[in-house]
C-alpha cells in the first residue's frame, strides 16, 4: 500500500470519527447519542487548546494530555497532525482535490509554489499566543482568543451549529442557534477558498499549524531530495499541499506530510522520506518581516487590555450575559473558553447560545443563556455542559453540586442568575388576570416563586382573586424555565439576568447567611 | 544546512545533533506539562486566600476611657479631651505610623456636616505630628467618587497642610478578608493595604441622622474600610455594624456633635438638618461613644439595636455613665 493511501484512510478515519462524535454531541438515551462516547477527543488532542489555556491559567489541565501526544509526534515527524488527522485539514484537501480536472499541471504546480505570505499564520499565531500571556494586563487573567481561528474549534462549531442543524442530522434539526448564519458563513467561506487556492487556510491562516510547524521545524526525519538524481521537474509541486518545496529548498515548517510527492516524483525517485536535512538546503521557519513581527506583538499585547476599557470584566459587565451551570468567574472563563460551542451543542433544551457580540467581542462564541429561543430553561438535573467542555471552563459539576445536596450544601445550589418579575407586564400584576405559569413551573422546591394573595375590585363591580408572583433570591436559581413559559412571548413578565450568579462573588445580591 | 556547503555537518552528525534536540524536546515538553500538572484546577479560589481582617489598636495602657467636651471650637473642643484624657502623648508616641480614618462619604461641603469636618481632621493631623508620630495617613471608601470628595469636603486639603498623607482607595487596594464568628464579611474585601505598618488607629466622625440604622456614628464610619458590593449589607446593617465594631479595635475614636444631622441624614443637604449641640467626645471604647452621641440625637442606645448588640456581646458599654467620662469645657475662641 502507498503510503498517500494510508494517509488518505487515516484522514478518512479521523474525519468520519469527528462527524459521528458531532452527531453524538446530544443528550439522549439512543445509542447513538451521547453515551460515553469521547465527543471532545479532537478538542483535547489540539495542542493550541493546551499551549493556550496553559499559557492564560499557568496550569495544564489533565484532561489535555492527548495534546501531548499531538506535540511528541510532532516534535518528530512534523506536521503529520495537518495531514493526516486534522478533520479541517481533511476537508480542505478534499474541495481543493476537487478542482484537480479544472487545472493544467502547471496551473497546479503554479498553484502550491511557496508564496511568502504563508508567514502570515505565524503572525496570527504570535497575536494570539501574546494575547493569551497578555503581558500587560490589567486584570488578573488574560484572554484566550485561539478559538477565533484555531481549526478544531472552528470545525467543531461550524459542524455542530450550522453544517448539521442546515442538513437536518440526528437531533440538530429542530434547533435554533443565534448568530449560526456568521459562524457557517464564514466556514463556507474558508471551505470554497480552496477552489481558489488549495488549502489556502493551512497555508495562510492557521494558527494551530503555524504552532506545529514552530514544534517539528527541526523533526529529525521528513521530505528530502537527493541532489545527485533530481531533474528539477517539479513535478513534486504538482500535489503538494503544504506548498512547501520538496525539490529544495525546503520549506521545513510549511510540510504537511501529505506525502503527495513522493507519489510523483519520477523513476529515480530522489524525493524521499529520509533523516533531514535535504540536500536541496532547508528552510527552517518562513521569514516573518520585522514589521509583520512588530505589527502582530502589538496587536496582541493591547488587544485585550483594549477590550477591558468597557468595563465588560468590571463594574460594567453585562447582565445580560448568563454562563451555564458550573462555568468558572468570567475572568477565569474567558481565560480558558476556546469557542468550541460543545456546552452549546450538547445543552439538550438549546438554551446555551453562542454569544455574538453584544456581551463584548471578548466573549464572541461563548456560551450564554437564551431562555426564548429553546424548549425550556436550564434543567434542573442537567450537567451536560460542564461535561462537554474541553478546557473546565465549565467545570464538570456533579448533580449533588449543582443542587446543593450531600456534601454541598453548605454552598447551596448553583445559580446562574435571578429572576425578576417585570410587574408592568406579569399579567397579575399588571391586567388584573390570573395567570402564575411561572410559579407553576419553578422547578426549585421549596419554590423560588412565591405569590401573595390579593381579591381586586373589578370595574364592572364583584371582586376577581389573583396570586401576584414574586421571587425569592434566596431560592431562585436561575433557570429561566419560568421565563420560557411565561405566556407573555414577546418581551416576558419574568425574566433572568446574572445578579447573583454563584460563580461571581461580587454579583452577589442578597446576604448569604452562612449555616 | 546545505550539503554542498563544506562547512556544514554532515548529514549523518546532522540527523544526530536533530535527533538529540527532538529528544530534548519531548523530554522539555513531558516536564514542562508535569509541572504545570492541573496546578490551578478551575474555578480554585487558593490563589487568593481570604485573610483574618481584624485589627486591634486598642491602647494598652489604663487610664481614663472616655471625655466629652463643650465648646463650639472643634480644635479646641479635641485639645480638652484629649488633656482630660492624658493628652495625645498617652495615645501616640515618637515613631507610630498614625492612620485617621475619616468620614468623608459624601463630595458635598464642610458645613453641610455630613462628612468629618477638616478642621478637626487637620487638628487631629497636627496633634499627632506633635506627639512625635513618623507619619499620619488619612483614608476612607467614601460613597461618592473619592477624590472629588476628599477635595469638596476640603479634608484633602486641610490634612495635606497640618503634615499628614491622603490615601485614596483602589480595587487593589482591597483584599477579601472572613471575620471569625462573622455571618456578613465573610469572603469580603476589606480594606488592607494602607495598613501596612500603621501602629495606631483613629476613627472621627459626625453625628448622624441615618435612614436605615437609625444613626451613624463612630461604629458606622467602619464601613467605610468595607469595598466591594458592600450595599448589600444594609440587609441587615445592623448585623453589619456589630461585625465592623468586631473588625476593628482603634486606638481611639473621635464623634463630633458640635452639631448633629438631626434628619434627613446620611446626606444631610441643608442647614436646617443640622442642630448646635456643641459637645465632642473622644473615647477608647466606641460603643461608648456612640451611646452618648445618640442622645444628642434625641435617642437612647436602646434605640440603636446594633449598640444593644454590641453592648451584649462586650465589644464595649453602652453605659457610657460606667466609664465616669470626664467632662471639660473648651474656652470659647
Amino acid at each position: 500500500m502507498r503510503i498517500t493511501t494510508a494517509r488518505r484512510i487515516a484522514q478518512g478515519v479521523f474525519f468520519g470519527l469527528f462527524v459521528w462524535l458531532c452527531i453524538a454531541s446530544a443528550v439522549g438515551t439512543g445509542w447513538w447519542q451521547w453515551r460515553g462516547w469521547p465527543i471532545r477527543w479532537f478538542l483535547e488532542l489540539d495542542p493550541l487548546v493546551a499551549v493556550g489555556t496553559a499559557l492564560t491559567t499557568h496550569s495544564f489541565y489533565p484532561q489535555l494530555g492527548w495534546a501531548l501526544a499531538v506535540i511528541v509526534l510532532t516534535l518528530l515527524f512534523g506536521r503529520v497532525f495537518c495531514g493526516w488527522i486534522c478533520p479541517f485539514g481533511a476537508l480542505h484537501q478534499f474541495t481543493g482535490w476537487l478542482t484537480r480536472k479544472w487545472r493544467r499541471p502547471k496551473q497546479r504546480i503554479d498553484a502550491n509554489q511557496y508564496h511568502p505570505a504563508q508567514a502570515w499564520k505565524y503572525a496570527i499565531l504570535l497575536s494570539l499566543l501574546i494575547a493569551a500571556a497578555s503581558p500587560l494586563r490589567r486584570t488578573a487573567m488574560a484572554s484566550l482568543q485561539t478559538g477565533l481561528l484555531d481549526p478544531i474549534p472552528l470545525i467543531h462549531r461550524s459542524v455542530n451549529l450550522a453544517v448539521l442543524s442546515v442538513l437536518g442530522i440526528g437531533s440538530a434539526g429542530e434547533r435554533f442557534y443565534s448568530g449560526a448564519g456568521l459562524i457557517g458563513g464564514l466556514f463556507l467561506t474558508f471551505v470554497l477558498l480552496n477552489l481558489a487556492v488549495p488549502r489556502l487556510y493551512c497555508r495562510f491562516v492557521c494558527p494551530l499549524g503555524a504552532l506545529l510547524g514552530l514544534i517539528g521545524r527541526l523533526a529529525p526525519w521528513g521530505i528530502g531530495v537527493r541532489k545527485a538524481t533530481c531533474t528539477e521537474c517539479r513535478l513534486c509541486d504538482l500535489n503538494c499541499e503544504g506548498a512547501c518545496q520538496p525539490q529544495g529548498p525546503f520549506h521545513a515548517s510549511e510540510c504537511l506530510m501529505c506525502m503527495n510527492c513522493l507519489d510523483d516524483c519520477p523513476s529515480e525517485h530522489p524525493v524521499r522520506y529520509l533523516p533531514r536535512p535535504s540536500q536541496g538546503g532547508e528552510i527552517p521557519l518562513p521569514g516573518i518581516s520585522r514589521r509583520g513581527f512588530v505589527a502582530s506583538v502589538a496587536a496582541g499585547l493591547v488587544a485585550v487590555p483594549l477590550a477591558r476599557l468597557n468595563g465588560s470584566t468590571a463594574r460594567n459587565w453585562p447582565a445580560g450575559l448568563i454562563r451555564p451551570p458550573g462555568a468558572v468567574a468570567e475572568e477565569e472563563f474567558l481565560a480558558r473558553c476556546v469557542k468550541c460551542c460543545e456546552c452549546v451543542r450538547v445543552c439538550p433544551t438549546n438554551a446555551v447560545q453562542p454569544a455574538g457580540f453584544e456581551f463584548g467581542w471578548e466573549a464572541l462564541w461563548t456560551p450564554a443563556l437564551n431562555y426564548r429561543i429553546g424548549t425550556s430553561g436550564c434543567q434542573l438535573d442537567c450537567i451536560a455542559c460542564g461535561h462537554a467542555c474541553p478546557t473546565g471552563a465549565i467545570r464538570p459539576l456533579s448533580l449533588a453540586e449543582k443542587r446543593g445536596q450531600a456534601p454541598f450544601e453548605d454552598s447551596g445550589p448553583i445559580r446562574i442568575g435571578l429572576a425578576s418579575v417585570d410587574r408592568g407586564r406579569c399579567l397579575p400584576w399588571a391586567t388584573g388576570r390570573p395567570c402564575i405559569v411561572c410559579q407553576e413551573t419553578c422547578p426549585v422546591s421549596p419554590k423560588a416563586i412565591t405569590v401573595e394573595e390579593v381579591d381586586q375590585p373589578m370595574e364592572g363591580g364583584g371582586t376577581v382573586h389573583l396570586q401576584r408572583p414574586m421571587v425569592d433570591p434566596a431560592r431562585c436559581i436561575g433557570c429561566g424555565v419560568c421565563e420560557h413559559e411565561c405566556p407573555l412571548s414577546g418581551v416576558r413578565g419574568i425574566r433572568v439576568v446574572a445578579d447573583n450568579e454563584t460563580r461571581q462573588l461580587d454579583h452577589a445580591v442578597i446576604l448569604h447567611h452562612e449555616k | 544546512m546545505n550539503a554542498e556547503n563544506p562547512e556544514a555537518l554532515t548529514p549523518r552528525r546532522e540527523f544526530l545533533r536533530r535527533g538529540l534536540q527532538a529528544a530534548a524536546a519531548v523530554a522539555a515538553t513531558g516536564g514542562l506539562a508535569a509541572w504545570l500538572w492541573n496546578r490551578h484546577p478551575p474555578g480554585d479560589f487558593s490563589r487568593q486566600a481570604v485573610f483574618d481582617p481584624r485589627r486591634d489598636f486598642s491602647p494598652r495602657v489604663g487610664g481614663p476611657r472616655m471625655s466629652i467636651a463643650t465648646g463650639h471650637d472643634r480644635s479646641r473642643m479635641l485639645d480638652g479631651a484629649l488633656k482630660a484624657l492624658g493628652g495625645i502623648g498617652r495615645f501616640i508616641a515618637p515613631g507610630d505610623r498614625v492612620m485617621i480614618k475619616v468620614n468623608a462619604a459624601f463630595a458635598t461641603p464642610a458645613a453641610l456636616a455630613a462628612t468629618t469636618h477638616p478642621e478637626l481632621a487637620a487638628a487631629l493631623v497636627r496633634l499627632c505630628r506633635a506627639a512625635g508620630a513618623s507619619s499620619v495617613l488619612v483614608t476612607d471608601n467614601p460613597i461618592n467618587d473619592p477624590a472629588s470628595c476628599f477635595e469638596l469636603t476640603g479634608i484633602g486639603q486641610a490634612v495635606r497642610q497640618a503634615g499628614g498623607d491622603l490615601f485614596l482607595p483602589s480595587t487593589g487596594a482591597f483584599r477579601r478578608g472572613s471575620l471569625p464568628g462573622g455571618k456578613l464579611i465573610r469572603n469580603w474585601p476589606v480594606l488592607n493595604e494602607p495598613f501596612t505598618g500603621i501602629t495606631k488607629l483613629i476613627g472621627v466622625t459626625p453625628v448622624k441622622n441615618h435612614q436605615r440604622a437609625g444613626a451613624s456614628m463612630t461604629l458606622k464610619n467602619w464601613y467605610g474600610l468595607l469595598g466591594g458590593r458592600r450595599n448589600q449589607f444594609h440587609q441587615d446593617i445592623d448585623g453589619i455594624i456589630v461585625e465592623l465594631a468586631m473588625l476593628i479595635r482603634p486606638t481611639f475614636v473621635v464623634l463630633d456633635g458640635t452639631q448633629s444631622m438631626m434628619t434627613n441624614g446620611p446626606t444631610g443637604g441643608s442647614l436646617a438638618d443640622l442642630k448646635d449641640t456643641h459637645t465632642l467626645i473622644v473615647s477608647t471604647d466606641p460603643v461608648a461613644a456612640d451611646a452618648y452621641g445618640s442622645t444628642l440625637l434625641d435617642k437612647t442606645f436602646r434605640d440603636l439595636p446594633y449598640l444593644v448588640r454590641a453592648a451584649e456581646l462586650g465589644l464595649g458599654t453602652a453605659d457610657f455613665e460606667s466609664l465616669h467620662p470626664i467632662r471639660v469645657e473648651a474656652a470659647p475662641s
